[in-house]
């Protein structure tokens, strides 16, 4: 059984298409993230599992029930908003209790929900006050308040961190992630912030303009992203895409960078198909942070590059380097001294590198 | 060296800048004051006049201040002088204004609420269309439709009653008491109405238990314009009634321009006083929450 099973979903409005062909599924407990830059339809399939949009084509199923057509109070969902939506008339507990006095629970049991869910939350001391007297961390404890008391089987949240300041969201993310290891409920969470979506998704959907780019768990996300979209949208600074070709004679493949002399070895990747490799024009993939200044393991590939700028950022420094033309950064320590304008041996990890074909811009 | 003449140079225009200041601030009070009297000095006369007899009115000129405050013309154009045919006093038509404006209030503000609710959370297919001839309705000159609407109220069978001034009153109110709503809830964000759906509240719950508790800026708004239009209005209420039915405004216009007699202009000026003064209440108690209501849907709450 899936706990929610999305099923060749489209959606358009008007003559816009907002979602193509949508397929998803989420077991038990799981974490999702939806992630993906604006106006790329990923509030709009959070607001079509809540019920609150139309679908054009294709079915939503709650534990194998499909609720397609099912209001939004009868999916037996709950949703926390960016905007933390409390009602600005009623006090915390008016808020919270709201939804169980529609659904006309007994009063024993909402007396007893909302002292179990307000302690759990620390907001039990603020029950009487109104939003607007409320910080901006307390009001979003109060909508996740407002979400738990109703013991929903999925949680929406759709950037419920983005109207913090950033000192706040790293702690509500943290809390936000207590709270899905202690209540164990299946949560879509929908962002725009990749550092969020890493560190609190089990599973991440990326999706532009309305397609699923790759869905998938935050290290396969990382380490192999399924094509340029991707490789690009996570990490930062994004992953370095050289163009260039590959030259495949008897058993070596290696990759040549345009206008570049060398060749750098990819014998050891490992390719999806194998076969009429030569000559295809490729990006050469790999993170700034999988360049090195030490030779760190055997089959690090050392090259001679020139830097160009060194961005210092506290921790660590990003520095321009040149290869062959092309511009590609790369991440290391702040401790290092760098000499601008001038060659230094560097190390590509090639453990770490993607190969993404340069017309398909898939991963091969 | 080169400090100090500086320095004495920015005491010059430090000096400068203070006398210029000094005078812009007189000029502007002098402004002010100039239009403060320009506006109050029509009500000074009427006030003047109206506590004035007949006599010293024929005698003084129009700024002379009476000379005992006489409250006799005020009573005779509230109630009547007590003789039969032919006096035309205040005091019933002002309860049939009364009468004609508390429902009409009530009911153009309420279905311009829920217009506007519905406008902004309930968007459907060709809703600005509705919004857009809405608002034309806002522009229609009202003797245009002063044919068409006594033929309606004589086919309802309300023409000249006060049931019928208030329907059209309400009727033509709802372009106005809509726009002003609409643009009020357009300011909240629809996620509110998303979180009352998921928590189980319909169409009716969510307006009455959400968004009528915050609209207390903009109802003010809406009541204080509804309540000057219609309290003020002439044209609908001379066109579809007359005599006993007539609201203040008709009942005014009779008494100063068919008295027979001699012109009473105290009389005239207290009566005129009496048929503003229900507006200048509305103001007084509700002004303050006016302006913050007109502006309350520019910035976000």
């Amino acid at each position: 059984m899936k706990t929610l099973k999305i099923e060749e979903l489209s959606k358009n409005f008007g003559t816009t298409e907002v979602l193509r062909k949508i397929n998803l599924e989420i077991d038990e407990g799981n974490f999702l993230v939806l992630l993906g830059p604006s106006g790329c339809g990923k509030s709009t399939l959070l607001n079509i599992i809540a019920g609150l949009e139309t679908i054009n084509e294709g079915n939503v199923f709650i534990d194998d029930y499909n609720v397609s057509k099912v209001e939004p109070k009868d999916r037996n969902i709950a949703m926390v908003f960016q905007s933390y939506a409390l009602y600005p008339s009623m006090n915390v507990k008016e808020n919270m209790i709201f939804g169980l006095k529609q659904a006309k629970t007994s009063k024993e049991k909402i007396e007893e929900q909302l002292q179990k869910v307000s302690t759990f939350l620390q907001v039990d001391k603020l029950l009487e006050r109104k939003p607007s007297q409320l910080s901006g961390g307390q009001r979003q404890r109060v909508a996740i308040g407002r979400a738990l008391v109703r013991e929903p089987r999925i949680f929406l949240f759709d950037e419920p961190l983005s109207n913090l300041d950033a000192k706040l969201r790293v702690e509500m993310r943290r809390e936000i992630k207590k709270l899905h290891q202690q209540l164990k409920t299946t949560v879509v969470y929908v962002t725009h912030d990749q550092t969020e979506a890493m560190s609190l998704g089990t599973k991440i959907a990326i999706m532009n303009h309305g397609v699923i780019q790759q869905n998938d768990t935050p290290e396969i996300i990382y380490n192999k992203p399924s094509n340029t979209f991707v490789a690009d949208f996570i990490g930062s600074p994004s992953m370095n895409l050289i163009k260039g070709k590959i030259i495949h004679n008897s058993n070596n493949i290696s990759f040549i960078a345009e206008g570049s002399t060398f060749e750098v070895p990819i014998n050891n990747y490992d390719f999806k198909e194998k076969s009429d490799l030569n000559n295809k024009e490729i990006y050469f993939g790999i993170r700034p942070e999988h360049i090195y200044f030490k030779k760190l393991n055997e089959d690090d590939f050392d090259i001679n590059l020139r830097a160009d700028l060194s961005e210092y950022i506290g921790h660590e420094q990003i520095v321009t380097l040149d290869y062959s033309n092309q511009e590609i950064l790369a991440k290391f320590p702040s401790t290092i001294k760098i000499e601008l304008e001038k060659e230094m041996k560097l190390y590509f990890d090639l453990k770490h590198t993607s190969l993404f074909d340069f017309n398909t811009k898939e991963r091969l | 060296m080169q400090d100090n003449l500086q320095s004495s140079s920015y005491k010059q225009l430090e000096q400068k800048s203070k006398y210029t200041n000094m005078f812009l601030r007189w000029f502007l009070y002098f402004v002010l004051i100039l239009f403060a009297s320009y506006f109050i000095f029509p009500l000074y006369v009427m006030v003047v006049t109206s506590l004035k007899t007949m006599e010293e009115i024929r005698q003084g000129t129009l700024l002379t201040w009476p000379s005992s405050l006489n409250f006799d013309s005020w009573l005779v154009a509230w109630g009547g002088r007590g003789y039969g045919a032919g006096d035309t006093f205040l005091r019933p038509y002002f309860w049939n204004s009364i009468k004609m404006v508390v429902p009409a209030v009530f009911f153009s503000t309420f279905i311009g609420a829920m217009t506007g609710y519905v406008l902004t959370k309930w968007r459907f297919k060709g809703d600005q269309w509705v919004f857009l001839f809405l608002l034309f309705g806002c522009f229609i000159p009202f003797q245009a439709i002063l044919l068409p609407m006594a033929r309606t109220l004589g086919t309802l069978g309300i023409s000249n009653s006060v049931v019928g001034l208030v329907l059209v009153h309400t009727v033509y109110g709802i372009p106005f008491t809509t726009l002003f709503f609409r643009n009020y809830y357009i300011s909240v964000p629809t996620e509110l109405v998303k979180a009352a759906r998921i928590d189980g509240a319909g169409f009716f719950k969510i307006f009455f238990k959400i968004l009528l508790p915050i609209s207390a800026p903009i109802i003010v708004v809406t009541v204080i314009w509804q309540f000057t239009q219609i309290w003020n209005d002439f044209l609908f209420g001379s066109t579809f009634s007359f005599g006993e039915a007539a609201p203040i405004q008709v009942a005014l216009n009779n008494m100063v321009l068919s008295s027979t007699s001699v012109k009473e202009y105290n009389v005239d000026m207290a009566s005129a006083i009496i048929a503003g003064i229900p507006t200048l209440i509305v103001y007084v108690l509700a002004g303050k929450y006016f302006i913050r209501g007109l502006t309350s849907g520019a910035v976000k709450g």
